[in-house]
């Protein structure tokens, strides 16, 4: 069902190098996000295991009247704030924060928002000694295994597995200006051709556009941006409204059935 | 002054051309992890360094020999159809000359001291073990043909992590396979993984991380992010065994660790505790 509102896309297209560029920049700041689309935001903290990871903010919200799950990655607002996240990049224990509240999501049948802003999940020593493929590779299987609504926003950067761990829902979103890759230009043209400075070329060949991924059907919706936010956070409720109500319209089998079936086909 | 003159550049004595053809190449062998020298049949069969116990790394057919009784290959004519990213094509068919498979993993039905298993084996000399979309596709339908048939999976994993030249195809087959392992979960049937050496990034961060019961290689590399990539982020030198397998088993990552000769019996062992019996 389209939703209108009088946003436009691509009043004029940018090339993937300004595209990049643009999604680095902090146009849209995760709490912002929530509390522009939601009302009543409850944020729980920690993973009951190793502590409570800030990069990844959780907690319930009401979406209109329906209680929905709520996980953001947050790259942070001031250079203080940004170090602490580590520019967004979440450690294992904010993956396993993630996988908490989404079990607690399907337990209350609750749907499941997340909102993706991350150059990647952290390389850091801790975050590999604590596990960050494992962390990684169980939110993947649990998302695989969730019987309530699950959709993805990605609102800024979405770098690799770190992304794909709040990516593996029954549809995903990009903002108009918004990235999601297997790896950043740089890191592709470090890897393929030793020379991290050849990103730009990098980013055309990578089709990490909102653009290049809606043709190959790697997401479902190119949400388009304004200055004027809360028009862009007034879109966003209502499609989130009428998707997730078609979406419950499914039996718990057949909506998982069909998250699968969407990843089977790649 | 002639002493001093004397052009002795052109030395007299002339070394014997066919040396080079006598003494075969790769005679002698450092081991990658521990750097002993050694002799290249001091190896054995299992391919095992002698003084450390590292496995050498082994295509996956020199696995199937070594492991299986029998091998019937599944999906034997997977293989990319259309790479068409700049010099992929060409990187792709040395890789299948050089392995003698059509992806980055080989899949079949084996009997492992006589238990029937699915059988996966990735295979690093075919680009790095790297996960394309086909080697994506050989292990779903591994698992799709395990589930239908109620057999327990068996994974050998080795990869470099994701493959850069099919971009985001191969990042969904994170979770593609996901999905795939999800099933075969659902339908009580047991999941081993055997972690050889080098498994890293997408790789453990989907598949290799999913298993019931984990084994892994000794000093097997793994990890998800490169050892370089940390180092710069966070700018200090790694401790040496940092993502060596044996790490991992004290940070609980990993349930044992297995030599290479004592797989086949270990698997086994595993495998028939899970039997299903047929009702």
């Amino acid at each position: 069902m389209a939703v209108n509102i009088g946003l436009k896309l691509f009043k004029r297209e940018l090339t993937p190098k300004d595209i990049v560029k643009k999604s680095r920049e902090d146009r849209f700041l995760a709490r912002e996000i929530i509390n522009g689309i939601f009302t009543d935001f409850v944020e729980l903290h920690g993973d009951r295991l190793s502590g409570d990871d800030t990069s990844v903010i959780g907690g319930i919200a009401r979406l209109n009247d329906q209680p929905v799950t709520v996980i953001a990655i947050d790259k942070g607002v001031d250079i203080h704030d940004k170090l602490s996240k580590r520019n967004g990049s979440p450690e294992p224990w904010g993956y396993r924060k993630a996988q908490r509240l989404m079990q607690q999501a399907n337990k209350f049948h609750r749907p499941i928002v997340t909102f993706i802003n991350t150059p990647g999940a952290f390389p850091g020593k801790t975050a590999e000694a604590q596990g960050q493929g494992e962390a990684i590779a169980q939110s993947i299987l649990l998302s695989m295994k969730l019987t309530v609504p699950m959709i993805a926003i990605i609102y800024g950067e979405a770098g690799s597995g770190g992304a794909l761990a709040l990516a593996t829902s029954d549809q995903v979103w990009m903002f108009q200006n918004s990235t999601y890759s297997i790896l950043s230009p740089e890191g592709f043209a470090s890897i393929l051709w030793k020379d991290s400075k050849r990103s730009d070329e990098a980013a055309a060949l990578m089709g990490l556009t909102p653009k290049d991924l809606l043709e190959k059907q790697v997401i479902d919706y190119i949400i388009p941006e304004s200055r004027n936010h809360p028009r862009v956070f007034s879109l966003i409720r209502k499609r989130l409204d009428n998707e997730f109500k078609q979406l419950n319209s499914l039996t718990p089998e057949e909506l998982m059935k069909q998250r699968r079936a969407r990843f089977r086909a790649f | 002054m002639d002493l001093y003159n004397n052009d002795k550049s052109t030395s007299k004595i002339k070394r014997a051309e066919s040396v080079n053809e006598r003494i075969p190449d790769g005679l002698f062998l450092a081991c990658p992890y521990c750097g002993t020298q050694m002799y290249n049949k001091q190896l054995g069969a299992y391919r095992v360094c002698a003084n450390c116990g590292y496995g050498f790394r082994l295509q996956a057919r020199e696995r199937i020999e070594l492991l299986t009784e029998s091998f019937d290959e599944l999906d034997a004519d997977v293989t990319m159809t259309h790479p068409d990213f700049p010099g992929y094509a060409d990187k792709l068919q040395r890789a299948k000359d050089q392995t003698n498979l059509g992806e980055s993993v080989l899949t079949g039905v084996a009997t492992i001291k006589e238990q029937r298993v699915a059988l996966g084996i990735m295979d690093s000399y075919f680009m790095m073990g790297s996960l394309g979309s086909m080697t994506g596709e050989k292990i779903t339908r591994l698992f799709e043909h395990a589930t239908s048939n109620r057999l327990p999976v068996v994974l050998f994993t080795a990869s470099g992590g994701a493959r850069m030249q099919e971009g985001m195809n191969s990042l969904m087959q994170m979770a593609k396979v996901s999905a795939a392992v999800a099933e075969h979960q659902e339908a009580g049937l047991l999941y081993l993984v055997v972690l050889t050496d080098p498994t890293t990034g997408g790789v453990t961060a989907s598949f290799a991380m999913q298993a019931d019961i984990t084994l892994g290689e000794p000093h097997a590399l793994v990890g998800f992010a490169g050892a370089r990539v940390i180092e710069s982020t966070i700018h200090e030198k790694l401790p040496k065994d940092f993502q060596r397998v044996e790490t991992l088993l004290k940070n609980g990552f990993v349930d044992d660790i297995v030599p290479r000769p004592e797989l086949a019996e270990k698997i086994a062992t595993l495998v028939k505790f899970h039997q299903v019996t047929e009702e």
